[in-house]
Order: structure tokens, then sequence, then C-alpha cells
């Protein structure tokens, strides 16, 4: 049985004890009428899902553990967080250490039954009346995630941990995993997320998050996606924004073999802001995406998009930013820039911006740069002592600077430096 | 402590240097003077070990080793400086972490431990105050927006701190004014001792009022076709390059 059949089976077997029957029913239907995207699909022309979606998976996994001592290998530990873990697509526990007075964090299932209004309000409510087949697939098939709500006038002050570990699965596992996060007028919220296999199996992972930002929010969401090669992940996040509210999402790629972040912004209210930056550091046979949408709905606010990738060995890149100025959007400020470096002649980017502006007083601007690493620069460096290996990495260190300068948590930069120096294959000791 | 004998390099088929001889001792100063394009700059680059370049004849020793197949890096660690006439900017590498791996990549190289955080901070302030260089430049990046006058001072700085054998100091005077070059030659002349060694690469003879060559050497269509001492700089700035260039072409 091919993929799809097998995951309209198990929607028609569990049906009657899910929620939002209507909206999965319908989203199933989709499923059913699209199918899974091709490379045909303008969205996927560079972006092959098929050997993805060919493979034998599981839809769900038996209970298991992980240690404590595990968890903080993917963690942050030094700064006080909230964590909230789930293992094989199930809450843990053991894992998740929340301490919350006044906030809301906890898994979506049990959302539902304590916290139904907010969930009932919200759920699905970020997500396009039309949806992609991925996305309609999570709708249909998704069970379980978290669920954050921060009420009004209310800074969270520690930054919530989402870690989704896969462990002992028995065969390849395809996940669907939901999140929820509802930060209410004038409240603050910084989350990071990661999908994290322990197993030698594949594990290939379907992920929808909604994002609602009220007036005068502000939210910083970080994912580092740095997990085993073995992975794939479709990360699909619309966020909502009201008005003058600051929204960032910043999205660090250097794991997994196949990785497609579907990012967009709907900004609703007036002079707010979304920032969307990313990292993306791969190498042999690996593939991270960056399709991007700000649709900028209403007038003054600004958009500022900033995506660094470096290519080793045969890695490929996709990015497409599309950027959309309504009529009546006058004064918007929307940037955008995609810089890239190729270390290699087998490596590639195939980088595509869309700017669609239909107001006259606007300020847009995009570019992209495709490049290699500067010869008189590595000579320059090579010339103080410093080795050619360590060179190139304070190269590309710089090189994605502004976007690691960006990131908020002190501890969370340090950690991005330590992977890069990492899958840089260095031991130098550069803060950026 | 530096011996160039009949060194031919040229890059992309091009031929720049065309059978260099030059022999620096320890604690001697050298000029290398010579109209636009005679392979100033390219000799700094090959001696530095830029890879570019294609040694296609002659041998170069440092301490009586051939360094021929060094790499740039191994070049540095073995005590050979070279300050850029035009510093690269690197934006997000700040200075002091720039000289801090510099300095710790030497170090390594020869068998040491990295330097504990306090002795080099300490190193840092004592060579800034030779170089007259403010507080806040640590923590700046490396040579970006930079103005002309704190490039070549950032150059002698780390110079300063390597404490190399041999500098070689490409066009330093090139886009300072008056003050800038009294600090920057200020810098080098203290950090003047009988065991390492100065070449200065110039255009003009005003560096040599600042900083004294004890010899001077002419170079023209990638050779050296004339050398003496520092009188001939005097007479290359009263009489230009062509009746050198004359002579040149009449052997």
């Amino acid at each position: 049985m091919n993929l799809k059949d097998k995951l309209i089976k198990a929607f028609q077997e569990t049906e009657s004890t899910l929620s939002f029957q209507k909206e999965r029913k319908d989203s199933i239907r989709r499923l059913e009428e699209f199918g899974f995207p091709t490379v045909k699909d303008e969205e996927w022309k560079y972006t092959n899902l098929l050997p993805i979606i060919k493979n034998e998976y599981a839809l769900s996994a038996s209970e298991s553990l992980i240690s404590k001592n595990l968890l903080d290998e993917y963690i942050l530990t030094e700064t006080e967080t909230n964590v909230i873990a789930f293992v094989n697509g199930e809450f843990s526990h053991e894992l998740s250490d929340i301490d919350t007075e006044k906030i809301t964090l906890c898994p979506l299932s049990l959302a539902e039954k304590k916290h139904s209004t907010v969930v009932q309000n919200y759920w699905g409510k970020a997500l396009p009346e039309h949806p992609d087949s991925l996305v309609a697939l999570n709708t249909a098939l998704s069970k379980e995630g978290v669920f954050v709500h921060v009420p009004k006038n209310t800074v969270a002050e520690r930054p919530i941990q989402i870690v989704y570990f896969t462990t002992n699965i028995s065969s390849d596992l395809f996940l669907q995993t939901r999140n929820l996060v509802v930060v209410e007028e004038n409240a603050q919220v910084q989350i990071t997320e990661r999908h994290q296999n322990i197993d030698q199996k594949e594990v290939f992972t379907n992920s929808v998050t909604e994002i609602f930002a009220h007036d005068n929010s502000l939210i910083d969401f970080y994912k580092i996606q740095n997990d085993k090669r073995n992975c794939s992940l479709i990360d699909n996040t619309w966020v909502k924004q009201g008005k003058n509210c600051t929204c960032t999402v910043d999205t660090f790629s250097f794991g997994g073999k196949f990785i497609r972040n579907n990012l967009s912004f709907l900004l609703e209210g007036q002079y707010s802001e979304s920032n969307m930056r990313g990292i993306t550091l791969i190498g042999v046979n690996q593939l991270v995406d960056h399709h991007t949408l700000v649709d900028h709905a209403v007038a003054n606010c600004q958009s500022n998009e900033m995506y660094k990738g470096i290519f080793d060995d045969n890695a490929k890149g996709v990015f497409n930013g599309k950027v959309m100025v309504r009529p009546d959007s006058q004064k918007t400020n929307a940037f955008q820039s995609n810089n890239n470096l190729l270390l290699t002649d087998s490596a590639s980017i195939d980088t595509k911006p869309q700017l669609e502006i239909y107001a006259d007083d606007v300020a847009c601007s995009h570019g992209c740069t495709v490049g290699q690493l500067d010869d008189d620069a590595l000579f320059y460096l090579r010339s103080r002592g410093i080795p050619f290996k360590e060179a190139q990495a304070m190269l590309m260190y710089a090189f994605a600077n502004d976007v690691l300068s960006n990131v908020k948590i002190p501890e969370l930069k340090q950690k991005l430096n330590r992977i890069i120096a990492e899958k840089l294959g260095v031991q130098i000791d550069i803060e950026v | 402590m530096l011996k160039i004998n009949n060194l031919k390099a040229s890059i992309e088929g091009n031929k720049i240097l065309t059978g260099i001889n030059l022999d620096v001792k320890p604690g001697e100063v050298h000029a290398i003077m010579g109209p636009n394009g005679s392979g100033k700059s390219t000799l700094s680059s090959v001696i530095a070990g830029r890879e570019e370049y294609e040694v296609e004849d002659g041998t170069i020793d440092f301490d009586g080793e051939s360094i021929m197949d060094l790499s740039p890096e191994e070049r540095a660690h073995k005590g050979i400086f070279l300050s850029f006439q035009y510093p690269i900017e690197i934006p997000g590498v700040s200075v002091s972490n720039f000289l801090k791996t510099s300095l710790n990549e030497s170090r390594k190289a020869q068998g040491l431990e990295p330097m504990p955080a306090g002795d080099l901070l300490k190193m840092m302030r004592e060579k800034m105050e030779l170089l007259e260089i403010k507080k806040g430049f640590l923590s700046r990046s490396l040579n970006q927006g930079f103005s002309g006058g704190e490039k070549k001072r950032n150059e002698i700085f780390q110079m300063a701190m390597l404490e190399p054998k041999l500098a070689i100091l490409d066009e330093t005077d090139s886009g300072l004014d008056i003050d800038a070059l009294r600090i920057v030659a200020n810098g080098v002349n203290k950090l003047k001792s009988k065991d390492n060694a100065t070449v200065l690469i110039t255009h003009y003879q005003r560096l040599l009022d600042y900083i004294v060559p004890d010899f001077v050497h002419v170079l023209y269509n990638g050779r050296i076709v004339k050398s003496g001492t520092k009188d001939l700089a005097h007479e290359l700035e009263e009489k230009g390059y062509d009746w050198i260039i004359k002579e040149a072409e009449q052997l």
C-alpha cells in the first residue's frame, strides 16, 4: 500500500476518536484529491519529495524512554527554561520540566480538555482556507504537540524548549506533530524547538505550528534543525500578527537529510514587524529548502528576511521568498536577502525572490548572492598563522554572523556556535 | 635570515618576477622601492606563500631552510609576517578574537600552550599603547569600517603581538596622514631588535625618513636593478626612476 492510501486508511480507523472532526475530514479529502506534491508543482520544482514518501513508514510507535542525561545534550541547561518533551509522539512527564505560574504550557491533547475554549478558538485558524496536502495531512492526523498560551500583559520569563524525540522504534516512522502558540495582547515569549531522532531507523516528521501574535506582543521562535542524517522534516509554520507586534522565526539547519521549511506570516494589524532569518550549513547528501511567505495585508508594516546558506560537497539548497504587498498596504517596508556560499562545484542552490507588490508607496528590496569564499581573505588569515581549515571556518562564521548576532538567548547562541564549529570540523573559540 | 636566489614567479602565465636575489640578515632594515608594476607586491606575496603565484625557478630560504613548500600559515609560524597594503575586512570576527586565534595557532605550532587570557589581555594593552590605539578597538570587527590609518595601525598592532622574525611591510605608508605615519613608524622602530629584520616595500621615500633603512633596492621589471644605502632613496626622490630604468635597460 502506498503512503497516501495508508494515511487515508489510518484516518478512517481513528476518525471517530478525534476532535475537530469536520476540519479533519475536509483535510483528508484534500490529501485524497491532490496527493503529495511532485516536482511538477511550482512550489516543489526543486525539491523532490518522492524518495521520502516512497519509503515504508509506521504511523506510530510504542512508548519509550530516554534518559535525562541524553536530554541534556539537546537542550539549554544553563538557562532557566521550561522544557516540554515528547518521545515517539507521546508527551513525556519524566523529561518535561514545566514550572509555570503565569502561562499555560502543556501537551495539546491535554489542552483540548482543560483549555478547550482557547483551543477551539485558535486551532487551524492561522492556516489558509485551502492548505497544501502536507498541512492538510497534519490537520487530519495530528494528535499531539505543544500548546502555549501566554495571557495578556504577561512576560514568559523562561524560554520554552520543545523537543520531539524518537527512539527504540521498530520500523521507520512518519510523525505528525502540531503546535499551537497563542500570545495575547502585550505579552512576550521565547521558544526553541527541535526534532531529534536517537534511533538507527528513519524518521519523517510533518509538523505544523500555528502562532497567534496579538497586539503589542513580542515573540521569538528558534528552530534548531540538527537531526540525524536519516531524518526528514517538513516544517510548516503559520504566523498571524495583530497590531504593533513583532514576531521573529529563526531557523538553523545543520542536520537531517531532507528539510523543507514553509514559513508564512500574515500581517493583519498595522505597525507590526515580521522577522525571519536562517543559517543553513549542510554537506554530503543533504537538502534544505526554505519557502517563505510574508503577506502584507495592511499598511505600515515591516518585514525583514535574511537567509544565509553554506553548501559543501553535493549539498542542495532551495530558497523561495515570496512577499505579497496588498493594494492598500501603503508604507510597507519589506527587505529580503539570501546569500549563499558554495564550497564545491557539485553543491547547488536554487534561489528565487518573488515580490508581488500592488501598493505604490512602499520600500521593498531583495537581493540574492551565490559565491565562494574570498581568496584574499583566506590568504590574509593564513598569513597570520591561522591554518586553512580554521581560516575557512572563521570566514564562514563571519558570513553567518548577521544571523547569529540576532539570537537573544546567550546560551543558545553559544550552542549554535559550537554546532557550527563541529560541523566545520574545527576547534576555534570565536564568538560572533 | 632570508635568502632569495634567482627567484622567478608568474601568475596566470604572466611573468612578474624575473630573477630576484636578496639577502636579509638579522637586525637589518631593507627597503624595496620601484615604480608601479615592478613586482614589489608580488615579491611580498610570494615570500608569504600566496598560492596563486607560480614559482618557476629559484629558492627562498629562511633561517637556512627552504620555505618553498610551506603553506602561508607554516611560514607565519616560522616568524614571517606580511603587513598588507589593503588589509581585508572581516565582519563578525573581532580584533581580539582574531588576534587570540592567530597567536595561539602560532604557539600551538611551536608546541606551546595557549596564552592565558589574562596575559593575552595585558600584552594587547601594552601593544595598543605603543600604537596609540583606543580601548574600544578590540571589540570591533576586523578592519570593518576602519579608516585607512586604522587599518595600517591594526596591521602593525598584529605584528607587535606576533613578534615575527621577519616583517615585510607592503606599502604601509600609503593612505596615511603624517600623524598616523609617525605613529606607525614609531611602532615599527620600537619593535626592531638585533634579532629581527624588516623589509619595507614602498613607492615613496617619505616612510624612509621615519624608518631608516640599511639597504635600499630598486625593483624594475621583476628584478633588483640597483642596490645602495639610504642615499639611493634620496636620489630617487630627487631624480625619479627614469635614470635607473635607462641604466637597467642599457645593461
